[in-house]
């Protein structure tokens, strides 16, 4: 079967079975609608977590990444994952005793205000916009590269099933179409690296291989840092950034991941508050596979990479580099004219540029393997892409039909007008998605991190206080919140997009990253939102009541 | 007494999130990070033990940290009940 073909077949099957599960789960209540009727086993909630979480960015970018970083792509490995242990500590089980369907209603109810309220409506919105724009056009490229259509046409088709389901299902259908998906890409993602594992280290188990020696009897990463240090280019297991950086980005990650919005969502969807800890679990485990598999994979292509095309001659590559080229993910520049491949860390000499992204899709074509499994990689791509912009979808909203319209603007609207509402503000963030994943902005790359900065500043330190401190009150959230995100917007435009006068890597505070600095302003909303409690008066009486109630477990079963 | 019980719980719960998350500290920012050179002089198999740490083993400890705190809440759940 020639290559094209297996991939629209295998593409076309997973689609028929997203739309197949939509169809069987539709949705007939708000109570459905946002979080799948309070009733989904915590292992396929862990599984639509995970997949919910892992984006197109974690599927294909994230082992080139690591590849090129070495060492300080850990930033992302911990950053990424150890946000789920804050989850399931501070704040998955009490969001799920509080019982209600967005992370806005619990600010709202919490801190008794719908000013408080529509500040976490507008923090939800902004960082659920930018993080689902980049899905759509991820959808567009993959589309592109394995099934010959133009990105526009590639993300109007992710358009139609993401608008399907979502409208369709709501939560419900979500959650069982991220189960699904689930198993698609992490399948996907791991039939590759255990065949390359097994031609590098002959150790099926990538984690483990990582760590084994090649048939040269070299450990493969020693093998790695000499290659590095003969290139030019700094040791693979050691950094290049600062120890202060690192430590601050990987912060910034972690609490970022804990207080996103369609992550926390999906705690609300398990029957119990023990299932809301148990989801949590395995939702991490899940993640774990890829992202234990991940670095793995980044230092078997790099490894591969470097052998193959280091000082050969051009004309003897393999046909993948050419392919590659076409695309133009790979470049070779023969800026010396002698038709050999000088791949340097000195870009005075180096001829090769290769795009991150190759790593995790040529590695099968690198490594030879047959074609099934390049159609497989196109697919699971497709469906980490597709499960995220459809969790993100449902967020947008329902903060816009829940927290916005039922509980500021129209109290008296039905639950019909309601549920009407919801799938409205889908279809049009849906749109609105589409139009930003055809007509990217620069930025969207540079507001991922801007979106972990902005959850991390706003709604981290609001829930965990809100948990964990009765005597914080509306004045010290609210505070706290609106500095924290004015803080760290301020900053990642300064230092990202060039206002408020710019400025150069040298002129950081205390030298850390735009990435990093959204554990400097969730430190400054948390003493913010203290200091300015301890000067205003406390909460009344019934919301003390409520936070005992949060932190106890039901007398029954739950 | 329902109060007494409801704060030993609350106690309890809290004592296990202290001692937790000092553990998510350490693999991750500790052996990961903070002390990642002097943990790199170590070798582990074919890892240097500080770069193992920074992208595998500190992974496997937040996986087993969250198992642990389940266990360890569904018997103090199961134990508030059970004496009330």
């Amino acid at each position: 079967m020639s290559l094209q073909l297996s991939i629209w077949l295998i593409v076309g099957l997973t689609f028929a079975l997203y739309i197949g599960i939509a169809i069987w789960s539709r949705a007939s209540s708000t109570n459905e609608f946002y979080v799948a009727g309070k009733g989904v086993h915590p292992v396929a909630n862990g599984m639509a977590t995970a997949a919910d979480w892992m984006s197109a960015a974690s599927f294909i970018s994230m082992a080139g990444i690591i590849s090129f970083l070495g060492y300080d792509g850990s930033v992302y490995l911990m950053g990424w994952t150890g946000g789920y242990v804050l989850l399931a500590l501070l704040l998955a089980p009490y969001l799920r005793k509080f019982g209600k369907f967005t992370v806005p209603a619990f600010i709202g109810d919490r801190y008794y205000s719908n000013t408080a309220r529509t500040v976490a409506v507008f923090c939800a919105l902004i960082v659920s916009f930018t993080y689902i724009a980049g899905q759509m056009r991820g959808v567009g490229v993959v589309f592109s590269r394995y099934l010959e259509v133009d990105i526009n046409s590639g993300v109007f088709i992710g358009m139609g099933i993401v608008l399907f389901y979502a409208i369709l299902g709501g939560m419900k259908g979500i959650t069982y179409t991220q189960v699904a998906q689930y198993c698609v890409l992490i399948f996907a993602f791991m039939v590759p690296a255990i065949f390359i594992s097994i031609e590098m280290t002959s150790n099926p188990i990538p984690q483990l291989g990582f760590g084994s020696a090649g048939s040269d009897g070299v450990y493969l990463l020693d093998k790695l840092n000499g290659l590095h240090e003969e290139l030019g280019f700094s040791k693979y297991t050691s950094g290049s950034k600062s120890t202060l950086d690192v430590f601050f980005i990987t912060a910034a990650l972690m609490i970022g991941t804990a207080g996103l919005p369609h992550v926390i969502v999906r705690f609300f969807t398990v029957k119990k508050v023990s299932d809301a800890r148990k989801s949590a679990g395995w939702a991490l485990l899940f993640i774990a596979i890829l992202y234990t598999t991940a670095p793995a994979i980044a230092v078997f292509a790099r490894t591969n990479l470097i052998d193959t095309v280091s000082e050969k001659n051009y004309t003897d590559m393999p046909s993948w580099f050419k392919k590659w080229e076409d695309t133009g993910l790979l470049k070779f520049d023969d800026k010396n004219g002698d038709n050999i491949i000088q791949y340097n860390g000195n870009e005075m000499i180096n001829e090769l540029t290769i795009d991150r992204d190759i790593m995790v899709l040529a590695n099968p074509e690198i490594a030879q393997l047959p074609n099934w499994v390049i159609a497989l990689l196109a697919a699971g791509a497709l469906a980490a892409a597709l499960s995220t912009a459809a969790g993100l979808l449902l967020v947008i909203s329902s903060s816009v039909s829940h927290d916005l319209i039922k509980r500021i603007i129209k109290p008296d609207i039905s639950e019909k007008g309601e549920l009407f509402a919801a799938r409205l503000s889908a279809l049009f963030a849906v749109l609105l998605a589409g139009y930003f994943g055809i007509n990217p902005p620069d930025f969207v790359a540079a507001t991922v991190a801007l979106a972990f900065g902005l959850a991390a500043a706003s709604f981290f330190p609001a829930i965990v206080l809100g948990i964990f401190y009765k005597k914080m009150n509306k004045e010290g959230a609210i505070s706290g919140m609106v500095i924290g995100i004015l803080l760290m917007l301020f900053y990642m435009t300064k230092f990202k997009f060039g206002w408020f006068g710019g400025g150069a890597e040298s002129d950081w505070w205390f030298g850390i990253s735009p990435e990093g600095f959204g554990t400097v302003a969730m430190i400054v909303n948390f003493i913010v939102s203290i200091s300015v409690s301890k000067f205003t008066s406390p909460p009344p009486k019934e919301i003390i009541e409520l936070v005992d109630n949060i932190r106890l477990p039901n007398e029954n079963d739950d | 007494m329902n109060k007494i019980k409801s704060e030993a719980y609350w106690k309890k719960n809290l004592k296990y999130l202290v001692i937790l998350l000092s553990i998510w500290f350490s693999v991750s920012f500790g052996f990961g990070i903070l002390l990642v050179d002097e943990l790199n002089q170590i070798q582990f198999f074919g890892f240097k033990l500080g770069f193992w740490f920074a992208q595998q083993g500190s992974i496997y400890v937040f996986v087993i940290l969250i198992f642990v705190y389940i266990y360890l809440m569904n018997k103090l759940d199961k134990n508030y009940r059970s004496r009330k």
